[in-house]
């Protein structure tokens, strides 16, 4: 250097800045477009998502005059009993008739009656039983349509032709009179949060699969996060470092990449075939997701404890304290806002694992809300996995709208974690 | 020579102490013996022929040092001589490091410090450390201080914790700053009240000896003047082992003063005699500012 000038030092560094200026742009450039990718990605899937399954919120009713009529129902009086064996199926039928006297045929009739959801007779059976007083008496109600009806309808909005799918010429034209007269509207559809599955899409719904989720969640977060905690205590707080724990850490970490249907095959093996629990159930569910949030919880618990500043365990240790009060007073307390922010993605990422539960029978047609974890039941995700199969065209929008629900659950859990990491994490 | 080793199965006897100067001793750093006073009659800790290792290094070796009551030893010497891990056998804090092995003969009150039979829990309480960076919990400045008590059982009663607190902190001069915030956090206090805050806490389970490793080395000249009067106050009723980087500190504060190098300990003496008339040419060179 000594044989270069100030002046010529100067005039090389300013040769190079230029291209120094150019790269750095680029560098900055080449993050920015990783991040646009990234988000136009989201962008696409959300609005891909939300356009075809905003629809499955709205459901089409039919209105009806309908006349209680004790010959139709074939019942005297009301009460448990009749209410079990009323005909409500006939007075539906009346109505229809009554309302398109033209129809004729067997045919056409039978097109004719599928006009509302095959639903309708269990909401008049319902209307009956909380007024019995209406026995006999003629009032008009609102019947879910059926699920072509809705899909047709839902589609007239966009063009006047519509969407007909299935529904025959004739059908058109008896929603199109109806629509006309104002016998038609969209409601909110609520079925869709009371309801269990059902193989009629104005049926069903994802509350059996909700729950059955929250169900497997809990018994996967009972189990997962003690043990995961206190394994990931041992390892870092008591294990010696040597061959012995260097295996145990490989094998954790080869346990977090392992695909999720092995621990599938596992459980279906070794809870149901070797311990003879239920199949399809919760518990099953759990235990299998518990074996594969493990290694996450693990792992991120132990990257907690490191993150704790050796300085406090000297102090802890200094005054005497024994080892595992360093751990519970000092180290823990500390390390907790990381080993549950761990754990919540861990949940996250069970919430929506479907592959191991289908091994364990989860994928089963099930109506009925769960009431433990012991009960038949399905998750969220799979209930997806389920619908996105059904050849029900309403089933499309309903799979959507899971997903949008799904994918709200996931959106609250990580951002819980996130906000919860920032809350509690110190510095020092 | 009673030894003790730590987690070291494949140990074996080490050599004796002709061999092992023959062996591992530099000629270049001509130590042969610790020169000067090493020993002293009251004697409150006394190590002999203490030699530790990390793993195959050997960072001390063959160190004997008595502490006597309300003294202030200070261990001087340029960085990486082994005072800190000399000091820190004294309450056992090697025993978290991995590899560590400590061997030779230490005791406290003639009660050895290293052994099958010893507890560390009551030994801790009993031989209180106050570290290089301040470190106090994060947690409130009371919880800070109680927290021995609390864990050791020594004061129950809410009122007699208030009273150990209180007693903790004025003698640690902390008192009159922190009186009306102690329930705000530790950490939320200077350099210094941190430091003085993690006296109060040692000196809160009433410890017969306390050890200091560089107390004053991440603070400013006038948070450190405040400590090194607070050493001096505190010299009344405990034993001080106090290892720093500065020799006008070890002037200011020590009786007397251990010089270690390269793992081996040159020369103990009175301070005064250290710093004005060194026996040892070592201690000389590195006084003088030759090396260090």
């Amino acid at each position: 250097m000594s044989d270069l000038t100030q002046a010529q030092v100067r005039e090389r560094i300013a040769r190079r800045l230029a291209s120094r200026h150019r790269k750095e742009k680029l560098f900055r450039g080449l993050g920015i477009a990783s991040i646009a990718f990234g988000v136009m990605a989201v962008l696409l899937l959300f609005s891909d998502i939300i356009s075809k399954g905003s629809g499955a919120f709205v459901q089409t009713d039919v209105q009806l005059q309908v006349t209680y009529d004790p010959a139709l129902l074939g019942i005297d009086e009301v009460n448990a009993e009749t209410l079990i064996w009323a005909n409500f199926t006939a007075v539906i039928r009346e109505a229809l008739r009554a309302r398109f006297p033209e129809v004729s045929g067997r045919s056409e009739k039978r097109e004719l009656y599928s006009l509302v959801s095959s639903g309708a007779p269990f909401t008049l059976r319902e209307r009956l039983q909380a007024n019995p007083q209406l026995l006999g008496k003629t009032e008009k109600v609102w019947f879910a349509a059926d699920d072509d009806v809705d899909t047709f309808v839902k589609s007239l909005d966009d063009s006047a032709e519509g969407f007909r799918g299935r529904t025959s010429e004739q059908m058109a034209a008896w929603v199109q009179s109806l629509r006309a007269s104002g016998e038609l509207k969209k409601r909110f559809n609520t079925t869709f949060f009371t309801n269990g599955d059902s193989r009629e899409p104005e049926q069903a719904g994802i509350r059996a699969a909700l729950v059955g989720s929250l169900l497997t969640l809990m018994v996967t977060l009972a189990l997962s996060f003690p043990i995961g905690v206190a394994a990931a205590i041992y390892l870092e707080e008591y294990a010696p470092k040597n061959r012995w724990t260097d295996l145990i850490e490989v094998n954790i970490n080869n346990l977090a990449a392992v695909p999720s249907i092995v621990f599938g095959l596992l459980g279906l093996a070794i809870f149901i075939n070797f311990f003879e629990l239920p199949r399809s159930a919760p518990l099953v569910g759990g235990l299998v997701l518990t074996l594969m949030t493990l290694p996450t919880i693990i792992i991120s618990s132990r990257a907690a404890l490191k993150s704790v500043p050796p300085s406090i365990r000297e102090a802890a240790m200094g005054m005497g304290a024994s080892r595992m009060q360093v751990v519970l007073h000092h180290v823990l307390p500390l390390a907790m806002p990381g080993m549950l922010t761990g754990a919540i993605i861990g949940m996250a990422q069970a919430l929506g694992e479907t592959a191991p539960l289908l091994m364990i029978g989860m994928v089963a047609f099930i109506v009925d809300v769960p009431s433990g974890i012991t009960d038949p039941a399905t998750v969220l995700p799979v209930q997806i996995f389920l619908w996105a199969d059904s050849p029900e065209r309403a089933f499309v929008e309903r799979t959507s709208a899971a997903i949008m629900v799904l994918l709200s659950f996931l959106i609250v859990m990580n951002t819980s974690a996130v906000l919860l990491r920032k809350k509690l994490e110190r510095r020092w | 020579m009673n030894t003790m080793t730590l987690d070291a199965p494949g140990y074996s006897e080490p050599a004796s102490p002709q061999t092992l100067e023959k062996e591992t001793v530099d000629t270049r750093t001509k130590v042969r013996e610790t020169v000067g006073t090493p020993f002293c009659d009251n004697a409150k800790l006394k190590m002999r022929n203490v030699n530790v290792f990390y793993n195959e290094t050997q960072a001390i070796h063959n160190v004997s040092l008595d502490i006597g009551r309300n003294e202030v030893v200070a261990m001087i010497g340029p960085s990486g001589c082994g005072k800190s891990t000399f000091l820190r056998c004294l309450n056992r804090m090697n025993d978290t490091i991995e590899g560590c092995r400590v061997e030779g003969d230490l005791t406290l009150d003639d009660e050895p410090i290293y052994g099958p039979k010893v507890d560390v829990v009551p030994l801790r309480a009993r031989v209180g450390m106050v570290f290089q960076k301040p470190n106090p919990f994060p947690k409130t400045i009371y919880e800070n201080v109680a927290y021995g008590p609390k864990i050791h059982g020594i004061g129950s009663r809410r009122a007699e914790l208030d009273e150990i607190v209180e007693n903790s902190l004025r003698r640690a001069g902390l008192w009159n700053e922190v009186k009306d915030r102690l329930d705000k956090p530790g950490t939320g206090l200077s350099g210094g009240q941190q430091q003085r805050l993690c006296i109060a806490r040692a000196i809160a389970v009433s410890p017969e000896v306390i050890l200091m490793d560089e107390p004053c080395s991440a603070l400013d000249p006038i948070a450190t003047a405040r400590i090194e009067e607070l050493i001096d106050e505190l010299r009344k009723n405990y034993t001080i082992a106090i290892v720093t980087h500065s020799m006008q500190q070890a002037a200011r504060v020590s009786q007397r003063t251990a010089y270690f190098h390269l793992g081996h300990l040159v020369e103990v003496n009175d301070t005064e005699t250290v710093f004005t008339n060194p026996e040892h040419e070592l201690t000389e060179a590195y006084i003088t500012g030759r090396f260090g």
